[in-house]
């Protein structure tokens, strides 16, 4: 497959939300601009028209629209690499609408959609569905992952080529690891033809089985079935091996362990095609939650220990880790407010991700805004192949502005997401989408 | 009867709920146990059946099956008068779909004073507690805690001991999927008793010696050092995969059996929570033996389920005089 077939495929997409006034111009003026594909970080403008990028400090000071960014940090489109909108199938937990119009709030111009819903996106007319409903709904761009396995049974590869047509920009089994070798070596030879990554939950499954929360201390007294480390640790040497073995390209997702940012750091070293992930709540929470018995603590791979922690932060400060992503797993109350053993993993995290990854990176200083942006920008932009996540002209106008200093409290009841499963709740924090634009449209503002 | 207020120390009972032996002090725990012995003198003196809950309702709420322990808090509600209703998983609407939650609110409305949880997810009974305004008492939540089972071990030991400090107790068997572990630990800890547990090492959990405890792999080792031994019982229906491989293997290296008795301190004590697995972790010849306390535990079980139901009611007369 060519380049210009990734391009098309973007193209496909930018069509989605079309701009209602074709000849407008927009300035944003007076605000911090930093666009890490380009290593810009200064004081400037930015000149939109229609629904492209025209430039930085084009010289234009009139426009239709001028929007006065002081104070604030314009930067390209914020892209969540890791959401379920749990539509079709759990429309009751969120729909696509919903799930965009959080991603929105969140500051996300665009999402990839996890393929884990029923039925699963497992075919070309599930993940063209999905972009029709995101289309109706008129937020975000959303592209769909598609699944690794029909039915994410783990068995037999669904057909790749046709979801690749179908807009499908990379492929996954969700939450379900692709556990068996074989066929992981088969999806990362097949999906390397069509440049496309797979997306690797990177937990062995039977040393997870039933788990709760990270095994340790506090699992012990708290008398709560733990999930290992080296659940995760073991997979992701298997899933290194195999790209190193095939060529592919492995996403690794959520990575939650010392050991595992380890090796990806030496697999990068190697020059092998691996990529990871991290969520905010990775980063601000503990184990120890646990104590409290709040399923809101519950999410897979579990939260870990502050040796873990800083593991993650020290591979995020040092690139090994590419990307912050939300996990986002909306669950309506009535299943998630349960016992532990029954309530589902996993917590809402689009509309949160922007200020806990200021609490837990910015206010420290283990993160300048620069390195913040890019991981939410081109980075996954580069891994989903897609021609998003920065500012350079001619490019798609999908801009999030950013209000660094405003203090805010999280309050899940305001949420857009159906889901109100957060452990955030009453978090005060700084840092929240002040003005987010869609292909040159402004779909939200404070 | 004589009304236990408070310890020797002068701690009285401020506890809403019962949910484990981690979060009360030694003189709570002696103050339950102090209130267990005066139930069981007046039972020797026939006085069987006091008044004190009469008005009250008291639900056993059993998510997991369970015969002695629902059992023993049903007579114990019954013996101080509280009106009681059963409610067990096959027979509630959890198998309709109904929430845990659901359950619990819709038995609140029924105007219960104090509940009684059983559950298999550890932490059930602590969930409860946020959300009722009864009085939790937790009857074991999943691997986690059973507090009156603790307290019925201790108060067994303190009576053939008249002490608990200073003794040496082992707790033998499967530690990782036992709440009985977890609250024999606390409450033995804080009432300054020297624990060993002792078991296969995939049964020993990683960091538990962090509670205090000291850790053997080898029950002969230890067996001429302890005062008493209680004996967990092999949870079969706990285990997802083979912690050992055989049974026959366990009952060699862990068993109690006479050979193993006759080398242990004269004067030993054998627990064991039950239901027993006769020829497992203890064979007949010790379990009806001299040394065993068992059916000790089981009448002290009533005395002490009687005790909690009992201070937990006084604390709610007193929250609302």
């Amino acid at each position: 497959m060519s380049p210009d077939t990734l391009a098309d495929a973007s193209g496909y997409m930018t069509k989605v939300i079309p701009s209602e006034s074709p000849m407008s111009t927009t300035l944003i003026r007076g605000g911090r601009i930093i666009d890490p594909s380009q290593n810009i970080d200064r004081v400037g403008s930015l000149f939109l028209r229609n629904d492209r990028i025209e430039g930085i400090d084009t010289g234009a000071s009139v426009a239709d629209h001028v929007i006065d960014a002081t104070g604030l940090l314009v930067c390209p489109g914020l892209i969540d690499i890791h959401v379920s909108l749990r539509e079709p199938g759990d429309e009751k937990d969120e729909t696509i609408e919903s799930g965009t119009a959080a991603a929105l709030a969140g500051g996300m111009t665009s999402v990839a959609c996890m393929p884990d819903t029923s039925p699963v996106v497992d075919n070309r007319a599930a993940a063209e569905f999905v972009q029709l409903q995101s289309e109706r709904a008129g937020h975000c761009n959303v592209f769909p992952l598609g699944a690794v396995t029909k039915n994410n049974d783990g068995e037999e590869l669904a057909e790749i080529g046709q979801l690749v047509e179908g807009g499908a920009v990379g492929f996954t089994d969700g939450k379900l690891t692709v556990a068996n070798a074989e066929i992981m070596r088969r999806a990362l030879e097949y999906t390397r033809m069509f440049g496309r990554p797979i997306f690797n939950h990177p937990q062995v499954p039977e040393l997870a089985a039933k788990g709760i929360m990270h095994e340790g201390y506090h699992s012990m007294l708290l008398g709560l079935r733990g999930i290992p480390a080296g659940a995760e640790v073991i997979m992701v040497a298997r899933d290194i091996a195999l790209a190193e073995m095939t060529g592919g390209h492995v996403h690794l997702m959520t990575l939650s362990t010392a050991g595992a940012v380890d090796q990806v750091r030496r697999a990068k070293a190697k020059g092998l095609r691996v990529t990871a992930e991290v969520t905010p709540h990775h980063l601000a929470l503990q184990d120890v939650a646990l104590q409290s018995y709040d399923p809101n603590f519950k999410v897979d791979p579990p939260l870990r220990t502050k040796e873990h922690i800083d593991a993650l932060i020290e591979g995020l400060r040092d690139g090994t880790i590419d990307v912050i992503c939300s996990d986002h797993q909306p669950f309506a109350d009535e299943k998630k407010q349960n016992e532990l053993d029954s309530a589902p993993a996993g917590v809402v995290g689009l509309e949160t991700l922007l200020p806990i990854c200021v609490k837990t990176l910015i206010e420290p200083g283990h993160l300048t805004w620069a390195k913040l942006i890019a991981k939410l920008t081109i980075n996954p932009a580069t891994i989903l192949g897609i021609q998003k996540g920065t500012l350079k002209s001619g490019h798609d106008a999908d801009i999030t502005i950013i209000d660094p200093t405003t203090a805010w409290r999280i309050d899940p009841t305001k949420f857009r997401s159906k889901g109100r499963n957060t452990p955030f709740s009453g978090w005060e924090v700084k840092g929240r989408a002040h003005l987010v634009i869609v292909a040159g449209k402004v779909r939200y503002h404070v | 009867m004589t009304t236990v207020t408070a310890s020797a120390s002068g701690v009285r009972w401020t506890k809403k709920h019962l949910l484990g032996l981690e979060e009360l002090s030694a003189d709570e725990i002696s103050l339950i146990l102090d209130q267990a012995a005066e139930f069981k003198r007046l039972a020797a003196e026939g006085e069987t059946k006091l008044a004190s809950l009469k008005g009250t309702v008291v639900a056993n709420l059993f998510f997991e099956p369970s015969t002695r322990t629902r059992t023993s808090f049903s007579l114990a509600a019954k013996r101080l008068s509280a009106d009681t209703v059963d409610f067990t998983a096959s027979s509630s609407s959890l198998s309709k779909g109904e929430t845990f939650y659901d359950t619990a609110q819709n038995i609140e409305a029924m105007g219960v004073d104090q509940v009684v949880v059983r559950h298999s997810t550890s932490g059930a009974p602590h969930l409860l507690s946020k959300l009722l305004k009864a009085s939790v008492l937790n009857a074991g939540d999943g691997t986690h805690e059973h507090p009156t089972q603790g307290l019925l071990d201790i108060f067994t030991i303190r009576e053939h001991r008249q002490k608990i400090a200073g003794l040496t107790v082992a707790l033998v068997g499967d530690i990782l999927h036992s709440r009985v572990a977890r609250s024999n630990i606390w409450g033995l800890k804080k009432l300054g008793a020297r624990v060993i547990v002792c078991g296969p090492s995939t049964l020993i959990p990683a960091h538990v010696e962090r509670l205090g405890v000291e850790v053997s792999n080898n029950l002969d080792e230890i067996l001429g050092q302890c005062d008493c031994i209680n004996l967990l019982r092999i949870q079969f229906e706990r285990q997802r995969s083979a912690f050992f491989p055989s049974i026959r293997e366990y009952a060699h290296f862990f068993g109690m059996n006479g050979d193993r008795i006759r080398r242990s301190k004269s004067d030993v004590l054998i627990l064991a929570p039950g239901p027993i697995n006769r020829g497992v972790e203890i064979t007949p010849e010790v379990a009806d033996g001299p040394h065993s306390v068992i059916l000790d535990q089981v009448t002290n079980g009533l005395m002490i389920r009687m005790a909690c139901l009992y201070l937990l009611h006084n604390r709610r007369q007193e929250e609302y005089s």
